[in-house]
Protein backbone atom coordinates (compact mmCIF):
# COMPACT_ATOMS: atom_id res chain seq x y z
CA UNK A 1 0.00 0.00 0.00
CA UNK A 2 1.39 3.33 -0.80
CA UNK A 3 0.85 6.55 0.13
CA UNK A 4 0.29 9.71 -1.98
CA UNK A 5 -0.50 12.19 -0.17
CA UNK A 6 -0.40 14.82 -3.13
CA UNK A 7 -3.43 12.76 -4.57
CA UNK A 8 -6.23 14.60 -2.36
CA UNK A 9 -5.38 17.92 -4.11
CA UNK A 10 -6.24 16.86 -7.66
CA UNK A 11 -8.63 18.30 -10.04
CA UNK A 12 -10.74 16.12 -11.17
CA UNK A 13 -12.59 17.67 -13.95
CA UNK A 14 -16.20 16.13 -14.02
CA UNK A 15 -17.30 18.05 -17.19
CA UNK A 16 -16.48 20.78 -19.72
CA UNK A 17 -18.55 24.30 -19.68
CA UNK A 18 -16.72 25.92 -22.50
CA UNK A 19 -13.19 27.39 -23.96
CA UNK A 20 -11.59 30.49 -23.33
CA UNK A 21 -8.86 31.19 -25.64
CA UNK A 22 -6.53 27.85 -25.21
CA UNK A 23 -7.94 27.29 -22.05
CA UNK A 24 -10.69 24.80 -21.24
CA UNK A 25 -13.37 25.70 -18.53
CA UNK A 26 -14.45 22.47 -16.50
CA UNK A 27 -16.58 22.12 -13.95
CA UNK A 28 -14.02 20.37 -11.20
CA UNK A 29 -14.64 19.24 -7.89
CA UNK A 30 -12.78 22.51 -6.81
CA UNK A 31 -16.05 24.26 -8.70
CA UNK A 32 -18.20 21.68 -6.49
CA UNK A 33 -16.71 22.17 -2.99
CA UNK A 34 -16.60 26.30 -3.84
CA UNK A 35 -20.63 25.79 -4.62
CA UNK A 36 -20.75 23.81 -1.73
CA UNK A 37 -19.32 26.04 0.63
CA UNK A 38 -21.51 29.19 -1.19
CA UNK A 39 -24.86 26.81 -0.30
CA UNK A 40 -23.57 26.38 3.08
CA UNK A 41 -22.93 29.73 4.03
CA UNK A 42 -26.09 30.76 2.33
CA UNK A 43 -27.68 28.16 4.58
CA UNK A 44 -26.39 28.89 7.47
CA UNK A 45 -26.80 32.76 6.82
CA UNK A 46 -30.38 32.80 5.38
CA UNK A 47 -31.92 29.79 6.99
CA UNK A 48 -30.59 30.47 10.45
CA UNK A 49 -32.02 33.63 10.60
CA UNK A 50 -35.04 32.65 8.57
CA UNK A 51 -37.45 32.67 12.01
CA UNK A 52 -35.32 35.99 13.13
CA UNK A 53 -36.53 35.27 16.73
CA UNK A 54 -35.46 38.04 19.47
CA UNK A 55 -34.18 34.97 21.29
CA UNK A 56 -31.92 33.10 19.17
CA UNK A 57 -32.20 29.19 18.23
CA UNK A 58 -28.56 27.49 17.36
CA UNK A 59 -28.44 28.45 14.16
CA UNK A 60 -28.97 31.94 14.26
CA UNK A 61 -26.91 32.39 17.12
CA UNK A 62 -24.50 31.03 14.66
CA UNK A 63 -25.51 33.44 12.45
CA UNK A 64 -25.19 36.04 14.49
CA UNK A 65 -21.82 35.14 16.28
CA UNK A 66 -20.31 35.26 12.98
CA UNK A 67 -21.94 38.45 11.76
CA UNK A 68 -20.98 40.25 15.63
CA UNK A 69 -17.48 38.53 15.18
CA UNK A 70 -16.33 39.70 11.53
CA UNK A 71 -18.07 43.40 12.61
CA UNK A 72 -16.22 44.02 15.65
CA UNK A 73 -12.76 42.66 13.85
CA UNK A 74 -13.37 45.18 11.22
CA UNK A 75 -14.34 47.84 13.88
CA UNK A 76 -11.49 47.11 15.89
CA UNK A 77 -8.42 47.36 12.60
CA UNK A 78 -10.38 50.17 10.34
CA UNK A 79 -12.82 51.96 12.12
CA UNK A 80 -16.59 52.20 11.75
CA UNK A 81 -15.28 53.78 8.08
CA UNK A 82 -14.44 49.92 7.28
CA UNK A 83 -18.06 48.82 7.83
CA UNK A 84 -18.24 49.55 3.98
CA UNK A 85 -16.06 46.73 2.99
CA UNK A 86 -18.10 44.18 6.00
CA UNK A 87 -20.08 42.28 2.96
CA UNK A 88 -16.30 41.69 0.88
CA UNK A 89 -14.95 40.59 4.63
CA UNK A 90 -17.73 39.10 5.44
CA UNK A 91 -17.97 36.85 2.34
CA UNK A 92 -13.62 36.19 2.46
CA UNK A 93 -13.89 34.99 5.52
CA UNK A 94 -17.07 32.83 5.64
CA UNK A 95 -15.73 31.56 2.23
CA UNK A 96 -12.50 30.29 3.61
CA UNK A 97 -13.44 29.26 6.62
CA UNK A 98 -16.28 27.36 5.51
CA UNK A 99 -14.46 25.41 2.83
CA UNK A 100 -11.18 24.78 5.33
CA UNK A 101 -13.58 23.54 7.60
CA UNK A 102 -15.65 21.03 5.04
CA UNK A 103 -11.72 20.21 3.49
CA UNK A 104 -10.99 18.39 7.05
CA UNK A 105 -13.43 15.90 6.54
CA UNK A 106 -12.17 12.96 4.93
CA UNK A 107 -12.35 12.39 0.93
CA UNK A 108 -13.04 15.76 0.75
CA UNK A 109 -11.90 18.65 -1.47
CA UNK A 110 -9.74 22.07 0.05
CA UNK A 111 -10.58 24.71 -1.90
CA UNK A 112 -7.74 27.09 -0.71
CA UNK A 113 -5.22 24.06 -0.37
CA UNK A 114 -4.60 25.92 -4.34
CA UNK A 115 -2.86 28.75 -4.57
CA UNK A 116 -4.31 29.65 -7.91
CA UNK A 117 -7.63 30.49 -5.46
CA UNK A 118 -6.08 31.91 -2.67
CA UNK A 119 -3.80 34.28 -4.98
CA UNK A 120 -6.71 35.09 -6.34
CA UNK A 121 -8.97 36.22 -3.20
CA UNK A 122 -5.15 37.98 -2.15
CA UNK A 123 -5.57 39.95 -5.24
CA UNK A 124 -8.93 41.34 -5.05
CA UNK A 125 -8.18 42.38 -1.95
CA UNK A 126 -4.65 43.92 -3.23
CA UNK A 127 -6.33 45.71 -6.03
CA UNK A 128 -9.70 46.81 -3.70
CA UNK A 129 -7.49 48.33 -1.66
CA UNK A 130 -5.45 50.08 -4.01
CA UNK A 131 -8.44 51.41 -6.51
CA UNK A 132 -9.86 52.66 -2.95
CA UNK A 133 -7.13 54.09 -1.90
CA UNK A 134 -6.34 56.30 -4.91
CA UNK A 135 -10.19 56.94 -5.61
CA UNK A 136 -10.73 58.13 -2.20
CA UNK A 137 -7.17 60.05 -1.15
CA UNK A 138 -5.94 60.76 -4.37
CA UNK A 139 -2.23 61.33 -4.27
CA UNK A 140 -1.79 61.22 -0.72
CA UNK A 141 -2.54 57.47 -0.51
CA UNK A 142 1.01 56.76 -1.59
CA UNK A 143 1.63 58.68 2.05
CA UNK A 144 1.49 55.11 3.48
CA UNK A 145 5.38 54.54 1.44
CA UNK A 146 6.33 57.81 3.58
CA UNK A 147 6.30 57.00 6.99
CA UNK A 148 6.20 60.33 9.08
CA UNK A 149 9.19 61.11 11.45
CA UNK A 150 12.12 59.20 9.61
CA UNK A 151 15.17 61.22 9.12
CA UNK A 152 15.48 62.35 5.81
CA UNK A 153 18.57 60.43 4.88
CA UNK A 154 17.02 56.90 5.27
CA UNK A 155 14.18 58.47 4.05
CA UNK A 156 14.92 56.72 0.61
CA UNK A 157 15.99 52.99 1.97
CA UNK A 158 12.42 53.10 3.98
CA UNK A 159 10.38 54.03 1.27
CA UNK A 160 12.02 51.37 -1.01
CA UNK A 161 10.98 49.00 1.90
CA UNK A 162 7.61 50.08 2.51
CA UNK A 163 7.28 49.90 -1.56
CA UNK A 164 8.46 46.05 -1.23
CA UNK A 165 6.44 44.99 1.42
CA UNK A 166 3.57 46.35 -0.21
CA UNK A 167 3.76 44.76 -3.41
CA UNK A 168 4.86 41.76 -1.44
CA UNK A 169 1.46 41.80 0.53
CA UNK A 170 -0.17 39.83 -2.06
CA UNK A 171 2.37 37.37 -2.33
CA UNK A 172 2.18 36.72 1.63
CA UNK A 173 -1.28 36.82 1.95
CA UNK A 174 -2.10 34.24 -0.34
CA UNK A 175 0.73 31.95 -0.10
CA UNK A 176 0.20 32.17 3.80
CA UNK A 177 -3.58 30.19 3.40
CA UNK A 178 -2.16 27.85 0.80
CA UNK A 179 0.70 26.62 2.49
CA UNK A 180 -1.50 26.45 5.93
CA UNK A 181 -3.60 23.88 4.34
CA UNK A 182 -1.40 22.41 1.99
CA UNK A 183 0.79 21.29 4.69
CA UNK A 184 -1.56 20.36 6.89
CA UNK A 185 -3.84 18.09 4.60
CA UNK A 186 -0.25 16.43 4.04
CA UNK A 187 0.68 15.97 7.38
CA UNK A 188 -3.10 13.93 8.29
CA UNK A 189 -2.42 12.30 4.96
CA UNK A 190 0.79 10.91 5.92
CA UNK A 191 0.15 10.17 9.55
CA UNK A 192 -3.82 8.28 8.39
CA UNK A 193 -1.37 6.56 5.36
CA UNK A 194 0.71 5.33 8.66
CA UNK A 195 -2.15 4.03 10.44
CA UNK A 196 -3.51 1.73 7.25
CA UNK A 197 0.25 0.98 6.19
CA UNK A 198 1.37 -0.68 9.71
CA UNK A 199 -2.31 -2.48 9.92
CA UNK A 200 -1.85 -3.75 6.88
CA UNK A 201 1.96 -4.59 6.37
CA UNK A 202 2.58 -6.15 10.19
CA UNK A 203 -0.83 -7.82 11.32
CA UNK A 204 -1.40 -7.36 14.75
CA UNK A 205 1.80 -6.07 15.95
CA UNK A 206 0.69 -3.66 13.25
CA UNK A 207 -2.38 -2.81 14.51
CA UNK A 208 -0.85 -2.29 17.96
CA UNK A 209 2.00 0.00 16.53
CA UNK A 210 -0.85 1.89 14.45
CA UNK A 211 -2.36 3.46 17.61
CA UNK A 212 0.40 6.41 17.62
CA UNK A 213 0.56 7.73 14.38
CA UNK A 214 -4.02 7.11 14.88
CA UNK A 215 -3.47 9.27 18.20
CA UNK A 216 -1.34 11.92 15.77
CA UNK A 217 -4.13 11.81 13.14
CA UNK A 218 -6.87 12.21 15.96
CA UNK A 219 -4.55 15.53 17.23
CA UNK A 220 -4.02 16.97 14.09
CA UNK A 221 -6.94 16.96 12.94
CA UNK A 222 -8.21 18.87 15.98
CA UNK A 223 -5.49 21.32 15.25
CA UNK A 224 -6.32 21.76 11.82
CA UNK A 225 -9.84 22.69 12.93
CA UNK A 226 -8.07 25.52 15.06
CA UNK A 227 -5.95 25.75 11.74
CA UNK A 228 -8.48 26.23 9.35
CA UNK A 229 -10.66 28.62 11.75
CA UNK A 230 -7.53 30.36 12.40
CA UNK A 231 -6.20 31.13 8.75
CA UNK A 232 -9.66 32.49 7.80
CA UNK A 233 -9.47 34.95 10.43
CA UNK A 234 -6.05 35.61 9.88
CA UNK A 235 -6.81 36.23 6.32
CA UNK A 236 -9.63 38.41 6.95
CA UNK A 237 -8.03 40.64 10.39
CA UNK A 238 -5.40 41.19 6.94
CA UNK A 239 -7.63 42.04 4.96
CA UNK A 240 -9.08 44.72 7.75
CA UNK A 241 -5.27 45.91 8.30
CA UNK A 242 -4.72 46.58 4.28
CA UNK A 243 -8.20 48.27 4.10
CA UNK A 244 -7.33 50.69 6.74
CA UNK A 245 -4.23 51.67 5.00
CA UNK A 246 -6.58 52.87 2.05
CA UNK A 247 -8.91 54.47 4.58
CA UNK A 248 -6.51 56.28 6.60
CA UNK A 249 -3.17 56.38 4.81
CA UNK A 250 -1.30 58.96 6.51
CA UNK A 251 -1.65 57.25 9.68
CA UNK B 1 -7.37 38.86 -9.43
CA UNK B 2 -4.92 39.11 -12.74
CA UNK B 3 -3.54 35.88 -11.96
CA UNK B 4 -2.34 35.22 -15.34
CA UNK B 5 -2.05 31.30 -16.06
CA UNK B 6 1.14 30.15 -19.14
CA UNK B 7 -1.33 29.02 -21.37
CA UNK B 8 1.40 27.43 -22.69
CA UNK B 9 0.91 23.97 -21.65
CA UNK B 10 -2.67 22.63 -21.16
CA UNK B 11 -4.29 23.62 -24.32
CA UNK B 12 -7.30 22.13 -24.06
CA UNK B 13 -6.51 19.07 -21.77
CA UNK B 14 -7.17 18.18 -18.43
CA UNK B 15 -3.72 16.55 -18.12
CA UNK B 16 -3.03 13.61 -15.70
CA UNK B 17 -6.11 14.38 -13.63
CA UNK B 18 -6.19 11.01 -12.85
CA UNK B 19 -3.01 9.19 -10.96
CA UNK B 20 -1.91 12.10 -9.57
CA UNK B 21 1.72 11.00 -10.58
CA UNK B 22 2.66 14.01 -12.72
CA UNK B 23 2.51 17.66 -11.47
CA UNK B 24 1.67 18.69 -7.74
CA UNK B 25 -1.71 19.55 -8.86
CA UNK B 26 -1.74 23.18 -7.18
CA UNK B 27 0.89 23.73 -9.52
CA UNK B 28 -0.95 22.53 -12.60
CA UNK B 29 -1.19 25.63 -14.62
CA UNK B 30 -4.02 23.98 -16.78
CA UNK B 31 -6.53 23.72 -14.16
CA UNK B 32 -6.03 27.65 -13.02
CA UNK B 33 -8.18 28.70 -15.68
CA UNK B 34 -11.02 26.59 -14.77
CA UNK B 35 -10.27 27.23 -11.03
CA UNK B 36 -10.79 31.05 -11.83
CA UNK B 37 -14.02 31.06 -13.39
CA UNK B 38 -15.23 28.60 -10.98
CA UNK B 39 -14.28 30.78 -8.26
CA UNK B 40 -15.28 34.27 -9.85
CA UNK B 41 -18.83 32.81 -10.40
CA UNK B 42 -18.90 31.37 -6.71
CA UNK B 43 -17.15 34.26 -4.97
CA UNK B 44 -19.95 36.80 -6.95
CA UNK B 45 -22.89 34.95 -6.47
CA UNK B 46 -21.85 34.59 -2.32
CA UNK B 47 -20.61 38.35 -2.56
CA UNK B 48 -24.16 39.50 -3.61
CA UNK B 49 -25.91 36.57 -1.87
CA UNK B 50 -24.25 37.81 1.63
CA UNK B 51 -24.54 41.68 0.75
CA UNK B 52 -27.96 41.44 -0.63
CA UNK B 53 -29.91 38.95 1.62
CA UNK B 54 -27.75 37.43 4.64
CA UNK B 55 -26.09 40.77 6.28
CA UNK B 56 -29.68 42.75 6.01
CA UNK B 57 -31.58 40.47 7.37
CA UNK B 58 -29.11 39.88 10.35
CA UNK B 59 -28.47 43.17 11.10
CA UNK B 60 -32.57 43.83 11.44
CA UNK B 61 -32.83 41.19 13.65
CA UNK B 62 -30.08 42.47 16.12
CA UNK B 63 -31.67 45.87 15.25
CA UNK B 64 -35.21 44.53 16.30
CA UNK B 65 -33.09 42.96 19.44
CA UNK B 66 -31.98 45.93 19.99
CA UNK B 67 -34.79 47.93 20.08
CA UNK B 68 -37.08 45.39 21.85
CA UNK B 69 -34.36 45.47 25.16
CA UNK B 70 -34.53 49.19 25.01
CA UNK B 71 -38.52 49.48 24.99
CA UNK B 72 -38.14 46.69 27.73
CA UNK B 73 -35.65 48.69 29.54
CA UNK B 74 -37.41 52.53 29.15
CA UNK B 75 -40.89 50.43 30.19
CA UNK B 76 -39.23 49.01 33.30
CA UNK B 77 -37.71 52.01 34.33
CA UNK B 78 -40.71 54.00 33.49
CA UNK B 79 -42.71 50.90 35.96
CA UNK B 80 -40.09 51.56 38.50
CA UNK B 81 -40.52 55.54 38.52
CA UNK B 82 -44.45 54.53 38.92
CA UNK B 83 -44.09 52.52 42.34
CA UNK B 84 -41.38 54.56 43.54
CA UNK B 85 -43.80 57.28 43.42
CA UNK B 86 -46.65 55.15 44.69
CA UNK B 87 -44.28 54.58 47.66
CA UNK B 88 -43.86 58.21 47.97
CA UNK B 89 -47.66 58.92 47.96
CA UNK B 90 -48.39 56.33 50.21
CA UNK B 91 -45.63 57.64 52.72
CA UNK B 92 -46.91 61.19 52.57
CA UNK B 93 -50.06 59.62 53.31
CA UNK B 94 -49.15 57.53 55.82
CA UNK B 95 -47.82 60.15 57.48
CA UNK B 96 -50.20 62.80 57.05
CA UNK B 97 -52.82 60.21 58.52
CA UNK B 98 -50.40 60.00 61.66
CA UNK B 99 -49.96 63.32 62.07
CA UNK B 100 -53.79 63.88 62.00
CA UNK B 101 -54.87 60.67 64.15
CA UNK B 102 -51.94 62.88 67.13
CA UNK B 103 -53.85 65.70 66.76
CA UNK B 104 -57.05 64.18 66.89
CA UNK B 105 -55.43 61.97 69.78
CA UNK B 106 -54.44 65.44 71.64
CA UNK B 107 -57.64 67.40 70.69
CA UNK B 108 -59.71 64.57 72.54
CA UNK B 109 -56.88 63.82 75.58
CA UNK B 110 -57.51 68.32 76.21
CA UNK B 111 -61.01 67.67 75.68
CA UNK B 112 -61.21 65.07 78.32
CA UNK B 113 -58.68 66.50 80.40
CA UNK B 114 -61.08 70.03 80.77
CA UNK B 115 -64.34 67.76 81.04
CA UNK B 116 -62.73 65.85 84.03
CA UNK B 117 -61.50 68.83 85.48
CA UNK B 118 -64.63 70.96 85.37
CA UNK B 119 -66.15 67.75 86.76
CA UNK B 120 -63.61 67.70 89.60
CA UNK B 121 -64.06 71.33 90.11
CA UNK B 122 -67.79 71.03 90.56
CA UNK B 123 -67.58 68.01 92.91
CA UNK B 124 -65.33 69.84 95.07
CA UNK B 125 -67.30 73.16 95.22
CA UNK B 126 -70.10 70.90 96.20
CA UNK B 127 -68.06 68.91 98.91
CA UNK B 128 -66.27 72.35 99.99
CA UNK B 129 -70.09 73.67 100.63
CA UNK B 130 -71.55 70.27 101.75
CA UNK B 131 -68.09 70.56 104.03
CA UNK B 132 -69.24 74.14 105.00
CA UNK B 133 -72.66 73.57 105.73
CA UNK B 134 -71.40 70.89 108.21
CA UNK B 135 -69.36 72.66 109.92
CA UNK B 136 -71.90 75.59 110.82
CA UNK B 137 -74.01 72.65 111.59
CA UNK B 138 -71.15 71.49 114.14
CA UNK B 139 -70.75 74.71 115.68
CA UNK B 140 -74.34 75.38 116.29
CA UNK B 141 -74.81 72.14 117.96
CA UNK B 142 -71.86 72.70 119.96
CA UNK B 143 -73.51 75.65 120.90
CA UNK B 144 -76.20 74.12 122.18
CA UNK B 145 -74.72 71.45 124.16
CA UNK B 146 -72.68 73.79 125.81
CA UNK B 147 -75.36 76.28 126.62
CA UNK B 148 -76.67 72.98 127.99
CA UNK B 149 -73.81 72.18 129.65
CA UNK B 150 -74.20 75.06 131.72
CA UNK B 151 -77.87 74.73 132.93
CA UNK B 152 -77.14 71.44 133.68
CA UNK B 153 -74.18 72.30 135.44
CA UNK B 154 -75.92 74.94 137.53
CA UNK B 155 -78.70 72.55 138.21
CA UNK B 156 -75.97 69.75 139.65
CA UNK B 157 -74.30 72.49 141.09
CA UNK B 158 -77.56 73.48 142.99
CA UNK B 159 -78.28 70.23 143.61
CA UNK B 160 -74.51 69.22 145.12
CA UNK B 161 -74.96 72.50 147.33
CA UNK B 162 -78.25 71.56 148.85
CA UNK B 163 -77.20 68.11 149.37
CA UNK B 164 -74.45 69.36 151.57
CA UNK B 165 -75.54 72.16 153.17
CA UNK B 166 -79.47 71.81 153.13
CA UNK B 167 -79.77 74.91 151.65
CA UNK B 168 -81.00 75.75 148.75
CA UNK B 169 -78.54 78.32 146.71
CA UNK B 170 -79.82 81.19 144.83
CA UNK B 171 -79.95 80.13 141.38
CA UNK B 172 -77.98 83.57 140.71
CA UNK B 173 -74.97 82.68 142.14
CA UNK B 174 -74.83 79.07 141.36
CA UNK B 175 -75.28 80.88 137.71
CA UNK B 176 -72.71 83.13 137.91
CA UNK B 177 -70.38 80.46 139.68
CA UNK B 178 -70.44 77.93 137.05
CA UNK B 179 -70.23 80.67 134.54
CA UNK B 180 -67.12 81.51 136.23
CA UNK B 181 -65.81 78.33 136.78
CA UNK B 182 -66.78 77.36 132.73
CA UNK B 183 -64.45 80.48 131.93
CA UNK B 184 -61.69 79.35 134.43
Amino acid sequence: MKIDPIHQFNIEPLFTIGHIGNHTIAFTNSTLYMFIAVAVISLLMIGGMARGQLVPGRMQSIAEISYEFVASTIRSTAGSEGMKFFPLIFSLFMFICISNLIGIVPYTFTVSSHIIVTAALAFLVFFTVLIYGIYKNGLKFFKIFVPSGVPGYILPLVMFIEILSFFLRPVSHSVRLFANMLAGHIALKVFAGFVAMLGVSLGALGWFGGMLPLALTVALTALELLVAFLQAYVFAILTCIYLNDAIHPGH
Amino acid sequence: MAEKSHGTKGTGAHTEADGGHGGFPPFESSTFASQLVSLVIAFVALYVIVSRIALPRVESVIDARQNAIEGDLAAAQKFKDESDAALKAYETELASARTRAQAIGNETREKLNAAAEAERKSLEDQLTAKLAAAEKQIATTRQTAMSNVRGIAADAAGAIVQRLTGVLPDSKAVGSAVDASLKG
